[in-house]
């Protein structure tokens, strides 16, 4: 009884110091941008590892979300009689939810445990050590750059998967259907506001790019530097991210769309 | 430093994410550059109904403008609506704002039907003739009282 509180408050405490850690490493990353950025090719190496070598299963996966939207809309929407609002519902769908948020995970996925199992490995090797010894800064040289390729990709990212989603929609809705295109189109714009959907998306997907590529470099910075540690580094990264984009999802969401 | 391959893939997928930000703004939203060329115009209801801000405000059927705010007028006890109207359409003094319902269960919007005045609105005027929008549980309610009303008289 008494070894089970033990471990439970051990638990806490643990919990509570890597926070204040994460929370001083953010800051610490922050610091080192400034140098990284001034070696701009550093971030353009890092973009190609994270977002363009995401694009496939981006684009992929953005147009299949759209296409199955599109048909479960049309479902319900023609019971009411109202399928030439199609449009409006794949959109809205789109840029204000499934767009940042699938895309997030995804990133988180196929990205984030990428970055982290590098740093991990880096860790176990002794090569950020190294860098320490030949007075490089590991974080300005090694962890800037790759948070901000994920901060830079994930809005890019996130907005060739709703472009990607809506033409699923509509090779689905108007193509295979068969709803009017004029209509598509026009209750889209009529229902979409530039400023209100489209651009909170990019607001939504902005801050899970912060967040998953902020886990993804402390989860691998902070691992054991064994190869069970580097495993479980990067388990870890997958399960927090996704668990930390739906509750931001969650908060945001309630922000920024009362329902007026 | 030269030039590499990657850097010409990180250049198209930027390039491409550019591409779908304004391919949203332009082809799915309804983003206009003229966005500040409205003049506002103040309407007082005695009673909105399910009106919102941003709701569409048409004459004849054609969008002129959008509702900017709602409010409460504390020495009227009526609704005090801000409507911005397009600077390309004038209407005349005495014209008619009503609320109207586009479909039996559609989303409300404000109708303007211009009067014969010479005179025009300009910005801060106020709408002097408006009519409310129709609750649905007042108009079953007078006609089952007028029901009852002509069955006593038989």
């Amino acid at each position: 009884m008494l070894d089970l509180l033990r471990k439970l408050g051990h638990t806490a405490i643990d919990a509570i110091w890597r926070l204040g850690y994460a929370g001083r490493f953010f800051f610490l990353t922050l610091i080192g941008s400034g140098s990284s950025f001034r070696r701009f090719h550093l971030i353009i190496r890092e973009i190609y590892y994270t977002g363009v070598r995401s694009l496939i299963i981006i684009v992929v996966s953005g147009l299949f979300v759209g296409m199955v939207l599109a048909l479960q809309g049309y479902e319900t929407l023609q019971r009411y009689g109202s399928s030439s609002a199609l449009g409006v519902l794949v959109a809205l769908a789109l840029v204000r939810e499934l767009g940042p948020v699938v895309s997030a995970l995804l990133f988180a996925s196929r990205a984030g445990s990428a970055i982290t199992a590098e740093i991990g490995l880096m860790k176990a090797t002794e090569q950020l050590s190294a860098m320490e010894m030949m007075a490089v800064d590991p974080i300005a040289r090694v962890v800037a750059p790759r948070f901000w390729s994920g901060v830079i990709s994930l809005p890019l990212l996130t907005a060739i998967f709703n472009a990607m989603g809506i033409f699923g929609g509509y090779l689905i809705g108007v193509v295979l259907i068969g709803v009017d295109e004029g209509s598509f189109w026009s209750q889209m714009q009529a229902g979409v506001d530039f400023r209100e959907d489209i651009m909170n998306g990019v607001i939504k997907s902005f801050v899970f790019g912060i967040a998953v590529t902020l886990i993804a470099v402390f989860e691998g910075y902070d691992s054991p530097p064994t190869a069970e540690g580097v495993s479980g580094a990067t388990t870890r990264t997958v399960v927090t991210s996704s668990l930390i984009i739906l509750i931001l999802d969650f908060v945001l969401t309630s922000f920024m769309f009362r329902g007026v | 430093m030269e030039r590499t391959t990657l850097d010409l893939w990180v250049g198209i997928f930027v390039a491409a994410g550019m591409a779908a930000i304004l391919v949203l703004a332009l082809k799915v939203g309804n983003f206009s550059l003229n966005g500040s060329s409205t003049y506002p115009v103040y309407a007082y209801f005695d009673n909105i109904g399910g009106l919102k801000p941003r709701a569409p405000i048409k004459s004849a059927g054609v969008v002129v403008g959008r509702v900017a705010a709602i409010a409460f007028d504390q020495k009227q006890y009526k609704a005090r609506v801000t409507l911005n109207i397009d600077k390309q359409y004038q209407f005349s003094k005495d014209s008619t704002a009503s609320i109207l319902t586009s479909g039996l269960l559609g989303e409300q919007y404000i109708g303007i039907d211009t009067g014969a005045d010479d005179q025009m609105l300009k910005a801060g005027d106020t709408i002097t003739l408006t009519q409310s929008a129709i609750v649905l549980e007042k108009l079953i309610g007078q006609f089952i009282f007028n029901k009852a009303g002509s069955g006593n008289h038989q």
